[in-house]
């Protein structure tokens, strides 16, 4: 047994007390500035909301007559709701298409990293994945519209001999391979990376207790994947998917350069001139509009806000509906 | 522009020129709310801008051409490098009446060439373009019954495909066979390229014969004698003037406040003087001013 002095004691409290406070002034502090951080974000999109309303109002309130006078590209009779229509289809149908084509390959590259490669390749592909996730959308559009487009419209032209029938296919291709297809291969390229990233490290989490007790009970792989992984993962695997459709939705750069913009709802997606996505439109139109062409671009920008926030927030339900079934917990 | 303000610079040691290139309408835009000293557009301004420049100005605007650039018809065919089209020919197949390559129109045209049985793809821009004005403009007036849309700066029909700019429009014509568009001269690169009837014969595109085709139009005379805007006579029928060019402007203001004005009147004498035209010439492959065309306007900057 060790005997203390009393008074070493009483300097003992003192010190620890006076450490205490300063810890309590850090913590409140740092309590603060992460409170300050996410009011910012708050605020930040507060000021997008209402930037968006203010300068897009003029637009709003203007009468049609008012726009198609004002505005060259604005067709008479064309109402702003007429105008953006074939907008949102277009920029909903190239995302829908991009999140198709990307999802089931990313699942599968993250199932291959996480469960099926050895450690090594894993390790180097999984640092390949993330690579290609920062390379800049404008080199994906210089490489689809330079390389990759051209090289599609064979297979495009096969496409519609063989399921020239059914209305996708219909009509016929466009020679150039400029068409809304060609832009969901684009950006499903775009969004590979980012959903095959989140899916990797949620497939990782699976509790290997799950994966040892379907293993143990005669599964095989392939099954151990289904009752095990799958299950866990999945709300994981529909957050990333609805990451990367954000991704798309608001994709301008490789959009622009690739497709041959038209204002349709048509389902035909091997023609040209038939599609155009809002971003897209805004940077195309932008550069030389008056100020009541700007007005309606950014109308068509509140459109897209609109959008984006609701695949947001069905995104966060499902996942939630999803948590009580997902057999995690 | 760039060329301009390096040439003016290295001449002029101690003055900067600032130029934001935001388009021509933004550029107009801001010249009208007095932002900017001067602006650089494709199209003069309109009589509802000349009022409002007034009154930025206190005075009549200074507004005069400044680069001609030609533009050419491009195409992508096998075994084919130059074409000629009458202008009705070249409106029709931009209206998606002719469609095919053998169609006897252009077969009439091009007496000896053997033309393919295929279809034709047209494209054009699918962003707001000068470039787009000036030519839907040239086939309004060349070929007013066969092109029925008038000049508009936007593409507005719903046939062929769009391409965004001018880089676009001719890496779309090189990718598909049988494609057709329309480009500024200077980016045409190895595609074919149409020459254009004008009166009895077919013109190739040149610098030369571009910059003839300002010499041989009239001054719109409607307008304030320091306001020289060009009546770009489409129809001429002068055999060595082609007449499918983008004129651009530069819109200043006879007087400033400060000490900004001998600043601005040296810059926009450099860039119409044979230096200044030559430079741009080299950087951008536009037609230099003729001697006519630069005389009327050192004055008119004074």
């Amino acid at each position: 047994m060790t005997s203390v002095e009393p008074s070493v004691l009483a300097d003992d409290v003192t010190a620890s007390r006076r450490t205490r406070s300063a810890g309590q002034l850090a913590g409140r502090a740092f309590a603060g500035l992460t409170t300050g951080a996410g009011a910012l974000i708050l605020a930040v999109l507060a000021a997008v909301a209402l930037f968006l309303v203010v300068r897009g109002l003029p637009a709003l309130t203007s009468s049609s007559a008012d726009l198609s006078a004002r505005i060259e590209w604005f067709k008479k009779g064309q109402t702003l709701l007429g105008y953006t229509g074939p907008l949102i289809f277009g920029t909903l149908l190239a995302g829908a298409l991009a999140l198709l084509i990307a999802t089931p390959v990313a699942v599968g590259i993250a199932l291959f990293i996480s469960h099926y490669a050895p450690r090594r390749l894993a390790q180097g592909l999984g640092y390949v994945v993330d690579l290609l996730a920062a390379i800049p959308s404008v080199v994906f559009g210089l490489w689809g519209v330079l390389w990759l487009v051209p090289k599609l419209v064979p297979g495009f032209s096969w496409l519609h001999e063989a399921l020239g029938g059914v209305p996708l296919f219909a009509g016929t291709p466009s020679p150039t391979g400029r068409t809304i297809l060609a832009v969901g291969l684009v950006l499903a390229a775009m969004i590979l990376p980012i959903i095959t990233a989140v899916s990797r490290e949620v497939f990782l989490q699976t509790p290997r207790l799950h994966e040892e007790a379907a293993l143990a009970m005669g599964a095989t792989r392939w099954e151990m994947i289904r009752m095990a992984v799958f299950p866990f993962g999945r709300s994981g695997v529909i957050s990333a998917a609805m990451l990367g459709l954000g991704r798309a939705l608001g994709e301008t750069m490789a959009v622009l350069m690739i497709l041959s913009p038209g204002f349709s709802y048509s389902l035909a997606l091997l023609q040209a001139s038939k599609h155009q996505t809002i971003a897209a439109n805004i940077a195309a139109q932008f550069p030389d509009a008056n100020p009541s062409g700007v007005s309606v671009l950014i109308a068509t920008g509140l459109a897209l806000f609109v959008i984006t926030m609701a695949v947001n927030v069905t995104a966060r339900w499902i996942v939630s509906r999803r948590k009580e079934f997902s057999g995690a917990n | 522009m760039a060329a301009w303000r390096a040439g003016f610079q290295s001449l002029n040691s101690g003055a900067t020129v600032n130029y934001d290139p935001v388009g021509s309408g933004g550029g107009r835009t801001q010249f009208l709310a007095g932002g900017v000293a001067f602006a650089g557009t494709d199209s003069a301004l309109s009589a509802d801008e000349l009022t409002k420049a007034k009154t930025v100005c206190g005075a009549d605007p200074v507004e005069f051409p400044v680069y001609i650039s030609p533009i050419v018809v491009i195409f992508n065919l096998p075994g084919i490098t130059k074409l000629q089209m009458a202008p009705a020919t070249i409106a029709g197949i931009f209206d998606d009446k002719i469609t095919k390559w053998n169609d006897p129109a252009i077969a009439a045209d091009n007496p000896g060439v053997t033309l393919p049985d295929l279809a034709i793809t047209t494209v054009h821009r699918s962003d707001d373009s000068g470039t787009t004005k000036n030519f839907t403009d040239y086939l309004a007036k060349a070929a007013p019954s066969a092109w029925t849309v008038g000049a508009v700066s936007t593409w507005a029909q719903k046939t062929g495909e769009g391409a965004q700019g001018t880089t676009g429009v001719v890496s779309t014509v090189q990718s598909g066979s049988g494609a057709i568009g329309y480009a500024d001269a200077s980016k045409a690169g190895s595609l074919g390229t149409v020459a254009i009837k004008v009166g009895s014969a077919y013109v190739p595109f040149s610098s030369d014969a571009a910059a003839k085709v300002a010499d041989v139009s009239p001054r719109d005379t409607a307008r304030a004698s320091s306001d020289i805007v060009i009546k770009l006579d489409r129809t001429t029928t002068d055999v060595t003037a082609y007449p499918l060019v983008l004129v651009s402007y530069l819109v200043a203001c006879p007087k400033y406040t400060d000490a900004q004005t001998a600043l601005v009147h040296g810059f926009l004498k450099y860039v119409v003087s044979e230096a200044g035209q030559n430079a741009a010439a080299s950087a951008a492959g536009s037609a230099p001013l003729s001697a006519t065309l630069r005389g009327p306007q050192g004055s008119g900057t004074r």
